[in-house]
């Protein structure tokens, strides 16, 4: 395209705004969690303004999912150990609307808290029935439902007798470059949490909750699963127009 | 914390077995590698002690060659791209060298709502253990000096030897019959010639 063309085309656009998540993140220099140290960027960030590629993003629809890829116990030979669960709930942005159609990755350990991994050295058993990555895309009212077993906490090295509360990973697209998150759902009531350091870092206790799941009993299926809700909240948008001055 | 912020899920890292759910085999293919045009971008992602990690996720975002969005929320309309199987989209978890590759072409340069031009130029997002949310950067390309020379964002970057850290560059021609232009961009998280992040 030729700059008078681009000069043309961008007359009036408007474009949305996602606000900045201030205070909501952890801080990517998080000492207590020992692997940061080397991996943080050291000089400040630059501002980089929301123009069309940050809000615009892939939209990675149904095309690429199967209803069996959100059944976790499913695909393999036979049923997996521990506790079957359902997770579900609603992905949103921050002003209440719901994000449809949009592309869920869930990754975690087994039930005895070892992930089907090659790295993963921890002494506890494989389970030949649970591979533990599964994918959904959300409805048209951002509602997202997964079959899986509870994940088992395990130890990690960051400290002397760390233990990693009982989660799963979870990432998201949203509609935008500006929404995509990865981040980690726990369990309510986990004796964990206050000794995490990856749960703590993140500065804002309310935060902090917003990670955890809620043992649902209406979610709950009589004689099969355990059923969890845990809402997942992007950044929400406003139109903002660009006054376009006169003869440009 | 401001209202905008109210309720919004916290970050946490993708951890060290990111690759149990992200990685797809087609990820790093933003177009079919035979297409017209294609280009590779390739390069790794190193820690503040200069060592490559082995367990990141890079992804990009980018336009179409003709500077268009397949996106509702592009004001000048979805546009469904001229290239077959361009998604704009590319996912590539490191290898054991920390070496990261994409499959795609050209973006066009964008026009911004107050009358400047961006210059060609991927978004990039790099997850990795150790990274409790993730680092924002862009990939522009070293062949497009006038139009890097105009780019509003490159020019914000305050301290101008640093803009460097943003540009690929241009890798010499194999020779081989089939071969594909390549640029290489190195991602260094933390230390000496630390890749410009941004705050979006």
């Amino acid at each position: 395209m030729t700059a008078s063309n681009l000069s043309a085309a961008n007359r009036g656009l408007v474009l949305p705004h996602y606000p900045p998540a201030v205070g909501v993140h952890p801080p990517l220099d998080s000492p207590a969690y020992a692997s940061s140290r080397l991996r943080h960027p050291k000089q400040p960030l630059v501002p980089l303004p929301q123009r069309l590629t940050e809000i615009t993003g892939p939209l990675l629809g149904p095309e690429r999912v199967t209803a069996a890829d959100a059944d976790l116990t499913a695909g393999h030979a036979g049923e997996p150990l521990g506790e079957r669960i359902v997770v579900t709930g609603r992905v949103l942005d921050s002003d209440g609307r719901p994000v449809p159609d949009a592309l869920i990755e869930i990754w975690q350990a087994n039930a005895s808290g070892r992930y089907a991994h090659a790295v993963d050295d921890h002494p506890a058993p494989l389970d030949p029935n649970f591979t533990g990555g599964g994918r959904c895309v959300t409805d048209s009212l951002g509602r997202y439902r997964f079959v899986t077993i509870k994940p088992g906490p395990y130890p990690w090295g960051n400290h002397y007798n760390a233990w990693r509360p009982a989660h799963i990973h979870f990432s998201l697209f949203g509609r935008a470059f500006t929404q995509r998150l990865i981040t980690q759902m726990f369990f309510p009531g986990d004796p964990l949490f206050s000794l995490d350091p990856i749960f703590n870092s993140i500065p804002d206790p309310a935060a902090r909750q917003r990670l955890i799941s809620s043992f649902d009993i209406d979610t709950t299926v009589p004689e099969w699963a355990l059923g969890y809700t845990w809402d997942i909240v992007l950044r929400g948008r406003t139109a903002t127009f660009f006054e376009q001055p006169e003869g440009r | 914390m401001s209202s905008a912020a109210a309720g919004i899920t916290p970050s946490q890292t993708v951890g060290p077995f990111l690759a149990l759910g992200l990685p797809w085999p087609h990820g790093p293919f933003v177009v079919p590698a035979e297409t017209p045009g294609a280009l590779e971008i390739s390069g790794v992602v190193l820690d503040g002690a200069g060592h490559p990690l082995p367990d990141a996720l890079v992804e990009t975002w980018q336009a179409d060659p003709d500077s268009r969005f397949d996106h509702p929320d592009d004001p000048r309309g979805a546009a469904r791209p001229a290239v077959a199987g361009f998604r704009g989209f590319g996912r590539s978890a490191t290898d054991g060298e920390g070496r990261y590759q994409i499959i795609t072409l050209r973006p066009g340069a964008l026009p911004t709502p107050d009358g400047a031009i961006e210059a060609p130029h991927l978004d990039v997002s790099v997850f990795a253990r150790g990274m409790l949310d993730r680092v924002v950067t862009r990939i522009y390309f070293d062949d497009e000096t006038d139009a890097n020379a105009a780019d509003p964002v490159l020019q914000s970057v305050p301290d101008a030897t640093r803009r460097a850290t943003l540009i690929a560059t241009a890798e010499a021609d194999t020779g081989e019959p089939g071969d594909i232009v390549r640029f290489r961009f190195d991602i260094r998280l933390q230390g000496g010639n630390e890749t410009v992040f941004f705050d979006v």
